[in-house]
């Protein structure tokens, strides 16, 4: 009697469990998020469908799938090489993706897949310890370009990924040469190394704004700088790259693509679809919540956006010696 | 006094009916979760958020429930591990050491009580050192540098050589056999791929659930294939569907050491329940391991880790919620759920969202209360899981297994991935080499080798900063001591071995 309990008990969790993996149907609309649940890709597919659904801009809902593997690549390799011509299917991607992309570390090259829009960005940000002896990012400039190596750097990426690459752009921009002299630490996440910098373990943080917010506000770092076009509304007292004669901007953009096969006509409406999207309240709330700023580029401008970007990482990853 | 009303604040927020209720539902579904090899917290976790958003629970109560099942994950894990030598999740492969040969000699039912009670005792302490020093023992996490996790892991090393099989030098290939499986995929520290020839699918390396599947469950199957499943319904008898109270009480020292030793693994954002877990029984194994019944079914090797990993869950999450540093995968999805609910974790959580956090503690207390409850009277049912005939056993462990790890990635790659591990795990037994320093290798060498990296960027590839520290200069004199007692144990017994010489057959 107990023995079939514990049969049928086991057995009826595995089937639910079954039952939670079935198969889109042909008619449902899916978002990839290339990675394990949790995390920036993911976050992307689930409100999307969420508020998608919510507003009727798809009949029924949007299954979110999670294919972790390869920074994006195995899901890159999937769409690329099974599914190019569905027009049911989105990817989240982001500024990492296109990272990857640039340093070849993708099966296929950037205009194997269409890309629909970006949503929203995450802001760069460059910080110090709060007892730090750098105080303004003018004396941070002038370490990096006399003495880059007394300075110990870090952030949520590893060498040649997007914290890294654009804290180099602002020592580039500050006039270092040999970007390899800049020592650079990978953590696994921004609050990692904001947690190693306030244990006096590295000098420097570069990563997202939004991750680390908490840190800001309790005031246990300074930031010297935010790397976007204007001040973040939720930190209007933290001042740009830009405006500090730096001309740096690091956006971490938050957006999906299609495949490279699917036609004109079910591209933009996927481009139109994510704009009604964006522009309703809940995107805008979803996104604040989360930190991002919402920004939108869509169609051929984000086309455009994304092909300007992969040149500019290819170039600068050539330049520390990450390509060829 | 402060921190009592705070408390009891939390109470009055976790006993809303609202709360209890998914309170009792994530322990009922957390140990179920955790029960089945394949599906771990991770898996839990993960597919209950879209569940919490669809419901639309605020955000004390998504922390409430996603809590409860990675509590109630970190006592069911532990089932499988003793009824079927099959962990059923990365923390609980210490616990199939001494939990299995238990089972084996007709005392599942104690090794199921003890283990239960230890958990309690466990995640207790865990709760408690949360309630009391949260925000002093964040502070402590920021001392801890790269050079000093790998410290850390150098000790953790040290034990493996002591913890598992008769022949240490089967164990050291085990062990190494694991690191080299960890080098696979990209090095986080440059982006380069290695060993993964050209494979997308092993870019991110071979997820330790995935290895540790076909180790144990996929190898098993195989085990019993070639016996034609007749013979462990025959030889086990059950010695008693009761636990013996007396067995719980004698492994008190046990579960109280296992507790501290795990708590503060889980403190360190850079270790959590696996080392946690290591820790426990290896240290329980030193200080009261004489006689050498360690391994071979003695209740305090299943108590100390089993109170080592709950204690280290616990800990986890006080540099989640207090400086927003996820201590293990669990954590990780936990924190992501937060934040998408406009909750942001750090320094100023404690200060700005009290309910939240009290109401979360309170709800702990309450979890640990419920799990306890609801894990002793089924010990009788788990136990009778031992009279289920293997050929009817076996295909379940079967369809869960693939079940649960397509569910991590949705890759086929994986299944294919775990028959292979299957198949290495079937050769090693056969080889009479244990498979659990395997997993502790690939579970740990990643990590110890990232710390080791990110030491070497900082000091610019000067190995002098490995000893400038005094923590890790008290972590390495530890190993020293651990390394030197395991010798000179081997050379007293080699001396008495000498005396008495009809040991040394035996031996």
């Amino acid at each position: 009697m107990n023995t079939r309990k514990v049969t049928a008990l086991l057995a009826g969790a595995a089937l639910s469990a079954l039952a939670s993996l079935a198969p889109a149907s042909a008619q449902t609309t899916e978002c990839i998020a290339p990675s394990a649940p949790g995390g920036g890709w993911d976050f992307t597919c689930r409100t999307i469908a969420r508020i998608l659904s919510d507003l009727d801009l798809i009949d029924g809902n949007m299954q979110v799938t999670n294919m972790p593997g390869g920074v994006g690549a195995v899901t890159y390799a999937m769409v690329d090489g099974e599914r190019p011509e569905d027009e049911n299917l989105i990817v989240a991607t982001s500024t990492v993706g296109v990272t990857q992309i640039a340093q070849g570390r993708y099966p296929a090259p950037l205009d194997a897949m269409r890309y629909i829009a970006m949503l929203g960005a995450d802001v760069g940000l460059i910080a110090v310890n709060a007892d730090s002896e750098i105080d303004d990012l003018a004396e941070l400039t002038e370490i990096m370009a006399n003495d880059p190596g007394s300075i110990v750097t870090a952030g949520s990426s590893g060498a040649g990924g997007w914290d890294h690459i654009r804290l180099l752009l602002v020592a580039r921009e500050a006039g270092l040469e040999d970007l390899s002299a800049l020592r650079w630490v990978q953590f696994d996440a921004g609050t990692d190394a904001v947690t190693q910098m306030m244990g006096n373990q590295v000098d420097v943080v570069s990563t997202d704004i939004g991750e680390i917010a908490g840190f800001v506000e309790s005031g246990d770092i300074r930031v010297l700088a935010v790397l976007s076009d204007e001040p973040v509304p939720a930190f209007p007292d933290i001042p740009t790259a830009v405006s500090q004669g730096v001309d740096v901007t690091g956006y971490n953009w938050r957006g999906v693509y299609t495949g490279g096969d699917v036609s004109d006509e079910a591209y933009q409406a996927w481009v139109d679809r994510l704009e009604t999207l964006y522009q309703s309240e809940e995107w805008q709330e979803a996104a604040e919540e989360s930190g991002l700023l919402p920004i939108w580029r869509g169609g051929d401008e984000f086309t455009q956006y994304v092909q300007d970007q992969e040149e500019a990482m290819a170039e600068i990853s050539r330049e520390i010696g990450i390509i060829e | 006094m402060e921190t009592l009303s705070a408390l009891a604040g939390g109470f009055a927020v976790a006993l809303t009916p609202l709360n209890l209720t998914l309170l009792l539902l994530g322990c009922f579904a957390g140990t179920l979760i955790g029960a089945l090899p394949g599906l771990g917290p991770v898996n839990g976790v993960a597919i209950l958020i879209p569940l919490t958003f669809a419901f639309g629970f605020d955000a004390t109560s998504s922390l409430i429930l996603l809590s409860a099942v990675y509590f109630g994950c970190m006592y069911g894990g532990r089932i499988s591990s003793i009824l079927l030598n099959i962990p059923g999740d990365e923390p609980a492969i210490m616990t199939t050491l001494d939990g299995f040969p238990m089972a084996q000699q007709g005392r599942a039912a104690d090794a199921l009580a003890i283990s239960g009670v230890a958990s309690f005792v466990g995640a207790t302490v865990s709760v408690i050192g949360l309630t009391l020093f949260a925000p002093l023992l964040a502070r402590a996490a920021i001392y801890f540098g790269p050079a000093d996790y790998f410290a850390l892991y150098v000790l953790a090393f040290a034990t493996i050589g002591g913890i598992a099989g008769v022949d240490p030098r089967k164990t050291l290939l085990s062990a190494a056999l694991g690191l080299m499986i960890a080098c696979i995929g990209i090095d986080p520290i440059t982006g380069i791929p290695r060993f993964t020839a050209g494979n997308y699918h092993i870019y991110d390396g071979v997820d330790p659930i995935v290895a540790l599947v076909g180790l144990f469950a996929i190898s098993e199957i195989l085990v019993l294939l070639e016996k034609r499943g007749k013979e462990r319904a025959a030889t086990i008898r059950v010695q008693s569907w009761l636990p013996d109270f007396r067995a719980i009480w004698s492994t008190r020292g046990a579960m109280t050491r296992g507790s501290l030793v795990g708590f503060v693994a889980g403190v360190l954002p850079g270790a959590g329940a696996s080392l946690g877990a290591v820790m426990s029984y290896a240290m329980e194994k030193q200080v009261s391991g004489g006689g050498g019944t360690f391994g071979t079914g003695d209740p305090r090797g299943v108590a100390a880790p089993e109170a080592g990993n709950n204690a280290a869950s616990g800990g986890a999450l006080i540099p989640m919620l207090s400086l927003g540093v996820p201590g293990s995968g669990t954590t990780a999805v936990m924190l992501a759920m937060l934040v998408s609910l406009n909750v942001q974790p750090g320094p100023l959580l404690f200060a700005q969202q009290p309910e939240l956090v009290w109401g979360l503690v309170a709800s702990l207390y309450l979890a640990n209360i419920a799990l306890l409850v609801l894990n002793l009277p089924l010990i009788g049912l788990f136990t009778r899981l031992m009279m289920v005939p293997t050929w009817a056993l076996m295909p379940i462990v079967a369809a869960v297994s693939f079940v649960g790890v397509f569910s991590i990635s949705n890759s086929i790659f994986d299944l294919e991935l775990m028959i292979m591990f299957g198949a290495l795990g079937y050769v090693l037994r056969k080889l009479g080499v244990s498979l659990v320093p395997l997993v502790l290798g690939l579970l740990l060498g990643g990590d110890m080798e990232r710390n080791l990296r990110r030491a070497m960027s900082i000091s610019d590839g000067d190995w002098g900063i490995l000893l400038s520290s005094w923590i890790s200069v008290v972590l390495y004199t530890f190993t020293a001591l651990f390394l030197a007692l395991s010798v000179w144990l081997a050379i007293r017994d080699q001396r008495r071995a000498k005396l008495f010489p009809e040991n040394r057959t035996s031996k």
